[in-house]
Parts: structure tokens; C-alpha cells; sequence
């Protein structure tokens, strides 16, 4: 294969290169644009929007490093993963003991929090490594059987091992509070968002950059037929076991945005309901676009939301106001889901690109 | 060695509620080549029918058949109202939409019952019988073999000596050729469908008042223990379903009697594992033919 690459007059593929349809720059510095825009865009909405809206939009920033992960690992690479719940909480639990362990020395400094995260990053990456060399082996259900395993068993451990994870009642994580520099009466909120969008931003181009890459087309290759691509020469278990870690880093470092937002750890907010909340936001975002997985983080935040206000139309008691409310997002997201890959196998995405699709097909008709 | 004993006669009073459920999950593989993942939601569901029932009539008895008439109605509209309607060429189709059903179908019962622990009745005493001094079998685990050791017999019955069984066996195994010697395919699948939901129910019924109590997510562990044990025996082989469904309650009897009950869900967790990577294919699994 290298050979007719040497080969081919490279004038010629100079030119291909540079004619293609929006191929004008580079994929790192288009990336790094709409990147830097979002930045803008994020720091004039922390100013507008009041500190609870502040608190969801970093949420769904949280949110979104997990579900691109689940994106690149599910759309990209076609591994179903069950336990990013428990990938999440990996990173968590990594980022709580450490910020703990800095208190405890007395170190408070403000950019210790990097290296936190770091470290969080680190240890999901270490775990997502033993369950993809294990999971790289399996196919569809031998594979979402075993990381339903992890995501049931991952939350039964802190209880487990209560000593280190202070069983159910779980860690608190000290933050440091947003820089002096800033004014003191700068909103907790703003700085909260502001971190978990920096942290976010560069998760993403990272993700962005590698779809673009020879391992995203590798993933691609290996999704659409294991056999064909082991035939083209691309290690399969290898390329999976790549995407797999990829997949769990990303995850470990929204749990650790999660656990930074929350200021609290706990086995509660990581059971088997948010391993199966994240597949359905990938889902009904997308599968197998970056795009989709900010429809699936947005949706993640803005549905119990709505759901609570639906709830406070009608007057309840408090009793069915108060199981109405647990189980409702539940019962929608459930329902959701199955109607979205009855109807609808590419979800918002997929639809709105169809739209796109059928507009431009219909726009030069009709001015000519 | 008392104690041996009566960790052994528990775990295996256990394994076979978890045969039967690994059994009701072997069997929509053989029927669809589907894992039904919604199966503990789905039992689940069937078992909070019967407390109604036991609510107003005050019988047992009419909510353990209640449960069972739920289970085999609750998987055939499954499958008629939604497995029928994915798109299967994926195979990760059915699993996300069996995942949403789990999600709907807890969900819902959260709404209606709430989600905390109900009590949960047992027909028989659960305080074991002494044979010669030593604790050994309760009432309650007689009746949970009996129980799985007829509805087993039945399937073994319909499946080999039934003209319907010989239909489900044909269209699992050949559909296009069945259905063109006139049998109705889509309407086997659906009795496989609920004939397994039925025996899923069966097992709810069975392990629910041993555990914690009747509750939404009552079934997610017992999920998890018999996809290990049909995984275990293979998914493609009954008698491995069974198999692995009394290994996995005597392993997990040994270590909550000798390691601590806490350690339940690891060590589910590390025996998955390790059949997985060791014999990915389970203990009975003919040897495959490579897939091209």
C-alpha cells in the first residue's frame, strides 16, 4: 500500500488535497476555530444567564465529555458499553481521594485542580484498558453483559470498601474557590462553568481531531466489518481496545468535572441508571456523530428539568408529586428511546441532517 | 462442615432460581439471537402483579398464577409491539431497545407502587429442617425445586415431544425454509418470547422473597448472576443453562457464607470475567466455525 502511495505523481495529490470541498484548512486549526468560538460564546452566556443556568450549562459540559467518549466508542467503533456509569464514577472517586489528599498536606492552590484532574483521567484510562483488552474479545451481547457487570458492580464496591469510599454516604471534594484576581464577588457558579467548558472544549477537539485521523477511519473500518478490516491490514482487537480506552478517559474526566461541579462523590449518582441515561443520550443525540453527542448532554440536563416543571403544573399530593418526579425523566427517556431506534435509527442528528440534505437538493431547484 | 452443608443445599436452592432465569434468557437467544436484557425489568413487572393480586385476594396462590399469565403476556407484546418493529441487522439494535424498555418498565413501576421495598411472601416457612442435627433444607427450598425442577420437565416436553415445540425448534433454525413448509414464524418467536418472559416470571416469584424485598431494581443483580450463568453454560445450550445456573448459586452461597455478602456482586463480576476471557464460548459450546 505504501508502495503506490510513493508512487502516485505528488503534484497531483497536492492538488486533490487542496481542491476538495471544505478541505481549505487544516483539520486541527478548523477545530481549534469552532472551539474558540464556543469559548466566546460560553463566556458572554456565563455573564447573562443567572447562577443556576450557569450551574446546568456546566453540567452539560460534564455531561458532554462523557457522552462524546460513548459516541466515538458505540458510533465510531460499534463496542455497545453499559459501564461508563461506572467509568465516570472511576474518575469521580480518583479525583475526590486526590483533592483530599492535597487538603490534607494543606495544599489549596487553585491549579492543583489540573493535576487532579489529570490523575482522574489517568486511573479511568488504567481501568478502561483491563475492561477493553477483556471487551476487545467479545461481541454485542457477550459485551454489554459484561459491562453491565461493571456498571451494577462498580457502585456495590464503595459500600465494599467503605474505608476508602466512605460507603454510601460517599466523599466530599474541597474546590479550591475562583481566583481573587477575579473580583470577590465573582459567582462560584461562573467559575464552575468556565472550568468545566476549558476542561470540555479540549476534551472535545482532542475527540474531533481523532475521528478525522487514521484511527477514526481504523474505528470506522472495524465497525462496519471486522473481517474486511483485518483483510486491509488494521489490527481489529487493537483498534478496540484503543477506542475502549479513548472512550473510558473521556468518561473518567466528566466524572471528575461531575464530582468537581457537585463538590461531593457518591455511589448513589452513578448506578446503572446513568450508564443506561448515557447510551440513550448517544442514541437519541446521534450515534456516530460528535454533534450528536451535544444533543444527548443537552437533552441529559433539560429533561428532569422539564419534567419537574410538567409536574408542578398539576397539583399532586406530595407523595405521587414526589414519584412522579424520580420516575417520570425515566419513563420518558425509556420511551424515547425505544421510538427513537424504532423511527428514527439517527436520532436528532441524523434528522437534521436529512433536513439539510433535502434543503440543498431543493434550493438550487428552485432558482434556476 | 455443618456449615458446608448448609452453604451447599442454599447455594444450590438458589442456582436453580438462577437456572431457570438463565434458562428463559437461552432460549429467546435460540428463538431471535437476541439477549433479552429487559428480562429482569420484565419479571420484575410480573412479580409486582402478583402482590396486587395478594393485595385483594388475600391467596398466594392466585398471585403466583397472576404473576405467571403476566409473564407470558408481557413478553409476547413485547415482542409484537416492539422487538418485531427494530431494524435487526445491527445486532446492537435489540439490546438498546431492550435497554429502554428496562428503563420504561422500572420506571413505570416506580410511578404506580413507589420505590421502596414491599414485603414479599413466601408460601412455605423458610427455617431449614434438620435431617440427623444439622440444618439443612427449608419447606420454602423444596418447593423452589419442585417447582424448577417441572416447569424444566415442561420445557424439555414441549420443546421434544410437541408438534409446536418441533415448530419453534424449525423456525429458530431455518426460518425462510418453515416458513415456506407453512409454518408461522413470527407467531413462534412470540410464543418463545413469552413462554421465556413466563419462566423469567417464575423465577422473580421464586428469589425475590429470599432477597431484600419486591422493588424495581429488585432483579438488576439477579440479572447480571444468570447472564453469567447462561454464558457460563453457553448461550446456545439448555443443559449449560442449568448448569451454570447451580454453579454460579453455589460459588456465590460459598462466598457470602465464607467471604462476607458484600462481595456478591465482585465476585459475579470476576467470574463473568474470567469465563469470558478464558472461554468466551462457555462450557458445552460446540466448536464454532469460523465467521466470515
Amino acid at each position: 500500500m505504501s508502495a503506490t502511495r510513493a508512487s502516485a505523481p505528488p503534484t497531483r495529490r497536492a492538488a486533490v488535497d487542496s481542491t476538495g470541498p471544505g478541505r481549505s484548512l487544516p483539520t486541527l486549526v478548523r477545530h481549534l476555530a469552532v472551539a474558540a468560538g464556543v469559548a466566546l460564546l460560553v463566556l458572554m452566556a456565563s455573564y447573562q444567564l443567572d447562577s443556576f443556568r450557569n450551574f446546568q450549562l456546566a453540567t452539560v459540559a460534564a455531561y458532554l465529555c462523557a457522552t462524546a467518549g460513548l459516541t466515538v466508542l458505540t458510533g465510531l467503533c460499534g463496542q455497545l458499553s453499559l459501564g461508563h456509569g461506572a467509568l465516570m464514577a472511576t474518575g469521580a472517586y480518583t479525583l475526590a481521594l486526590v483533592q483530599n489528599a492535597f487538603a490534607e498536606r494543606g495544599l489549596t492552590a487553585g491549579g492543583l485542580l489540573v493535576v487532579s484532574l489529570v490523575v482522574a483521567v489517568l486511573a479511568t484510562v488504567v481501568v478502561g484498558a483491563v475492561v477493553g483488552v477483556a471487551a476487545a474479545r467479545l461481541r454485542g451481547p457477550y459485551l454489554a453483559g459484561l459491562t453491565l457487570a461493571v456498571a451494577v458492580v462498580v457502585p456495590a464496591l464503595t459500600v465494599t470498601f467503605d474505608g476508602v469510599f466512605n460507603g454510601e454516604q460517599g466523599l466530599a471534594v474541597p474546590v479550591a474557590p475562583a481566583p481573587a484576581g477575579l473580583g470577590s464577588y465573582f459567582p462560584h457558579e461562573r467559575w464552575q462553568l468556565w472550568v468545566a467548558t476549558a476542561a470540555t472544549l479540549l476534551c472535545l477537539v482532542l475527540l474531533a481531531n481523532l475521528v478525522r485521523s487514521r484511527y477514526g477511519r481504523c474505528f470506522r473500518a472495524v465497525r462496519d466489518d471486522e473481517v474486511a478490516a483485518g483483510l486491509a491490514g488494521i489490527h481489529v482487537a487493537r483498534t478496540q481496545v484503543i477506542a475502549f480506552v479513548i472512550s473510558a478517559g473521556s468518561a473518567g474526566l466528566g466524572g471528575a468535572l461531575l464530582a468537581v461541579l457537585a463538590q461531593s462523590v457518591s455511589p448513589g449518582a452513578f448506578g446503572l441508571t446513568l450508564s443506561l441515561f448515557l447510551l440513550m443520550a448517544v442514541v437519541i443525540g446521534g450515534l456516530g456523530r460528535l454533534a450528536g453527542a451535544v444533543w444527548g448532554a443537552f437533552l441529559l440536563v433539560a429533561l428532569p428539568d422539564l419534567t419537574h416543571s410538567l409536574t408542578n403544573l398539576f397539583t399532586l399530593s406530595p407523595a405521587t408529586a414526589q414519584r412522579l418526579e424520580g420516575n417520570l425523566p425515566l419513563a420518558i427517556f425509556g420511551s424515547t428511546l425505544i421510538a427513537v431506534m424504532i423511527v428514527a435509527p439517527g436520532g436528532v442528528q441524523g434528522l437534521l441532517s436529512r433536513l439539510t440534505r433535502a434543503l440543498r437538493a431543493r434550493w438550487p431547484a428552485g432558482r434556476s | 462442615m455443618d456449615r458446608f452443608l448448609f452453604l451447599t443445599f442454599d447455594g444450590l436452592s438458589r442456582g436453580a432460581v438462577y437456572a431457570a432465569f438463565a434458562l428463559a434468557l437461552v432460549l429467546i437467544w435460540r428463538a431471535g439471537r437476541i439477549v433479552n436484557f429487559a428480562q429482569g425489568a420484565m419479571a420484575v413487572a410480573a412479580a409486582y402483579v402478583a402482590y396486587s393480586v395478594t393485595a385483594v385476594t388475600g391467596s398466594y396462590w392466585l398471585g403466583f398464577g397472576a404473576a405467571l399469565l403476566a409473564g407470558l403476556l408481557l413478553g409476547a407484546i413485547v415482542d409484537v409491539a416492539v422487538m418485531r418493529l427494530v431494524d435487526h441487522r445491527s445486532p446492537l439494535n435489540p439490546v438498546i431497545v431492550a435497554l429502554g424498555l428496562v428503563l420504561l418498565i422500572q420506571a413505570v413501576l416506580g410511578m404506580v407502587y413507589g420505590n421502596e421495598y414491599l414485603p414479599a411472601r413466601t408460601p412455605f416457612s423458610r427455617s431449614a429442617l434438620a435431617v440427623g442435627g444439622t440444618p439443612v433444607l427449608s419447606p420454602y427450598d423444596l418447593f423452589v425445586f419442585a417447582t424448577v425442577g417441572v416447569v424444566g420437565a415442561a420445557l424439555v416436553w414441549i420443546f421434544t415431544r410437541t408438534a409446536i415445540g418441533l415448530r419453534m425448534r424449525a423456525a429458530a433454525f431455518a426460518p425462510e425454509v418453515s416458513r415456506l413448509l407453512g409454518v408461522n414464524v413470527g407467531g413462534m418467536l412470540t410464543l418463545g418470547w413469552a413462554l421465556a418472559s413466563g419462566v423469567g416470571a417464575l423465577a422473580a416469584m421464586l428469589i425475590i422473597p429470599t432477597e431484600l424485598g419486591l422493588h424495581p431494581h429488585a432483579m438488576d443483580l439477579v440479572f447480571v448472576s444468570a447472564f453469567t450463568a447462561a454464558v457460563l453454560g453457553g448461550l446456545d445450550s439448555p443443559p449449560g443453562a442449568v448448569v451454570g445456573g447451580l454453579g454460579v448459586g453455589l460459588l456465590l452461597s460459598y462466598v457470602s457464607g465464607y467471604a462476607g455478602g458484600d462481595l456478591i456482586p465482585l465476585a459475579v463480576l470476576a467470574l463473568l470475567l474470567t469465563v469470558l476471557l478464558l472461554r468466551p464460548g462457555g462450557l458445552f459450546a460446540p466448536v464454532t466455525a469460523r465467521r466470515v
